[in-house]
């Protein structure tokens, strides 16, 4: 029997309810892996977890507002977030910031149009002592220079082909 | 990929992994929570509360379920001394937490840690797993009957003020990181309504350590009031940044000397929430009686625009504040406008002194800690830097 997309993540979301338990303490450990699998957290999704969870879907929405690594907007398969905090700033990151939106052709802010990337901001990643320093999904990179920025690019790059990034996706979260 | 953090030699790779719990567990709950009394160990997160008296409040809080939380929410600006704790001592770590469990009589232990740091969680999983192995986790720990704890970690969602044990804990109920309003306090009413301690990464290990060696060798070092060795993340305009296992109550001269940043104009002590101390008082002491840190030292160097610095953790504080409040919601932005007008040269004295009662007033009546620190640097920036503040020309 053919099933919708819908059908499929309700499926998902109801596993992973029963896996994290359905009480409202489970909802960051849901919300974590949703956005982990589809790079967003959309109002379906929000929907089908308030019902899951006996909660209205506006305590969802509210909850995936108020952090920063939950999104209710699309975000590309690869988040990369420079930190701007003072260690990193010192260290040099606005030239790294510029080098990033140019490589990209997009701000912060932005995703790629193909849904590839996205540059973000980042408060403090504990790196401050090897900045300027991004996060690239989970992955972390310190002493970032504007020219190491081509290639980290490229190694997400190589990671786009089908049968990498299968493997890649379940090992993370 | 990530180059190792330079550290200068730790206390924690000197002790016996093991050794502490097991010295506890051969005594009676009390005898290893007065240990911890003598030693006078207090709150390395940077609030300093006596980690012994939290303890013993959770103990007395009546309460059939009790929680010990391990705050790896590590989110302090120019702080990492938990990222290299988690990476290198988890054991000691996770050794603390169930050393606090058995003086509360806890069964379920949670590290929060951060999303910043979750490729250091497949790492902590491995420890956790040889340690239930080792029935240092489970049931029956140590062949003591009726002592089962284990410990789960939970990630958390990108948000500094979850670092607040009550936001913390919030978070983990699958709420929004607002914090609460204290009391009542994690310690009767915490996770779920349980009494609940809240500890940071390096109190735990700390903790484990002195089960190990004993309240007097901790006590050995340090200041009356402040007991014992601290780590410290150095970071900024220095030869050598790192992680620094030193003794409270050391003077930021002496810690500059061993970092290579004796030509600072001044050090940021505490992060963010901390305060910006003026070369004339390097004299002073990193001690929580003078001043208190949760690790992070920023050092600027002469070159440094004290502006920018202000700017720029004031952009942290407007991103990271919950809105929870007027005060923080609504006093950051203006601060940060008000650097922006000394920036163009356009700020009057007078504007300046009613910012620095506004800072004041957030100082006093912020809901929390973040709230209540985010004026920190700002107002020692004002104090002690007004000749490079005021009247700049506006740039070109």
């Amino acid at each position: 029997m053919l099933r919708t997309k819908g059908e499929r993540l309700r499926d998902e979301l109801v596993a992973m309810a029963d896996k994290y338990g359905r009480d409202r303490s489970s909802l960051l450990n849901i919300l974590q892996e949703v956005q982990h699998r589809y790079y967003s957290i959309s109002e379906y999704a929000m929907q089908v977890i308030a019902d899951l969870l006996d909660i209205h879907p506006v305590e969802i929405h509210s909850v995936v507002s108020f952090y920063s690594f939950l999104n209710a907007r699309p975000r590309g398969e690869f988040v990369i977030r420079l930190c701007r905090t003072i260690s990193c700033d010192m260290a040099g990151k606005d030239q790294v910031a510029r080098q990033l939106e140019n490589d990209l052709g997009i701000t912060f802010g932005e995703t790629t149009p193909d849904g590839k990337f996205s540059l973000e901001w980042a408060n403090c990643l504990g790196m401050c002592d090897q900045g300027p320093a991004l996060l690239v999904n989970q992955r972390v990179y310190t002493h970032v220079t504007p020219e190491k920025i081509h290639g980290i690019l490229q190694e997400c790059r190589q990671r786009f082909g089908v049968h990498a990034m299968a493997g890649q996706k379940e090992k993370h979260i | 990929m990530i180059t190792p953090t330079r550290t200068s030699s730790l206390t924690f790779s000197e002790i016996t992994p093991g050794s502490g719990l097991k010295a506890a567990l051969s005594r009676p709950p009390a005898d290893a929570l007065a240990k911890i009394n003598f030693s006078g160990l207090r709150g390395r997160g940077g609030a300093g509360f006596p980690t012994s008296l939290k303890w013993e409040l959770a103990d007395k809080s009546p309460g059939q379920k009790k929680y010990v939380i391990c705050n790896a929410d590590e989110g302090e600006p120019g702080t990492f001394k938990d990222r290299v704790i988690l990476a290198d001592f988890a054991d000691l770590v996770f050794e603390g937490m169930t050393i606090a469990a058995y003086c509360i009589s806890a069964q379920e232990g949670i590290v929060y840690l951060r999303a910043e740091y979750t490729y250091l969680r497949p790492h902590l999983e491995e420890v956790l797993e040889q340690r239930r192995e080792k029935n240092l986790l489970g049931n029956k720990i140590g062949g003591q009957d009726g002592f089962d704890f284990d410990i789960h970690v939970r990630m958390g969602s990108g948000s500094y003020v979850c670092g607040e044990e009550t936001a913390l804990i919030e978070s983990l109920e699958g709420q929004r990181g607002e914090p609460r309003n204290r009391p009542p306090f994690p310690i009767d009413t915490g996770y779920l309504g349980n009494p609940t301690t809240v500890n940071n990464v390096e109190t735990f290990a700390w903790a484990a350590c002195i089960l190990s060696q004993g309240s007097d060798w901790f006590k050995k070092l340090g200041t009356e009031k402040s007991t014992g060795h601290k780590l410290f993340s150095v970071s900024g305009d220095c030869q050598l940044p790192g992680v620094y296992d030193l003794p409270l109550g050391i003077t930021i001269d002496e810690l500059l000397d061993q970092v290579g940043g004796q030509d600072a104009k001044a050090v940021q002590v505490g992060g963010a929430a901390g305060q910006c101390v003026p070369r004339h008082e390097f004299h002073r002491a990193i001690a929580y009686e003078d001043i208190p840190t949760g690790g992070s030292i920023i050092v600027f160097g002469p070159h440094r625009d004290m502006l920018r610095v202000a700017a720029n953790f004031l952009e942290f504080f407007i991103d990271e504040s919950c809105g929870q409040c007027t005060p923080c919601r609504e006093g950051a932005p203006k601060l940060l406008e008000g650097i922006e007008m000394l920036q163009r040269g356009e700020c009057s004295m007078e504007h300046l002194q009613e910012l620095y009662s506004l800072g004041q007033t957030m100082q006093l009546a912020s809901k929390c800690g973040l709230g209540q620190t985010a004026p920190n640097t700002f107002l020692s920036i004002v104090d002690h830097f007004r000749d490079e503040i005021l009247g700049r020309t506006a740039p070109a």
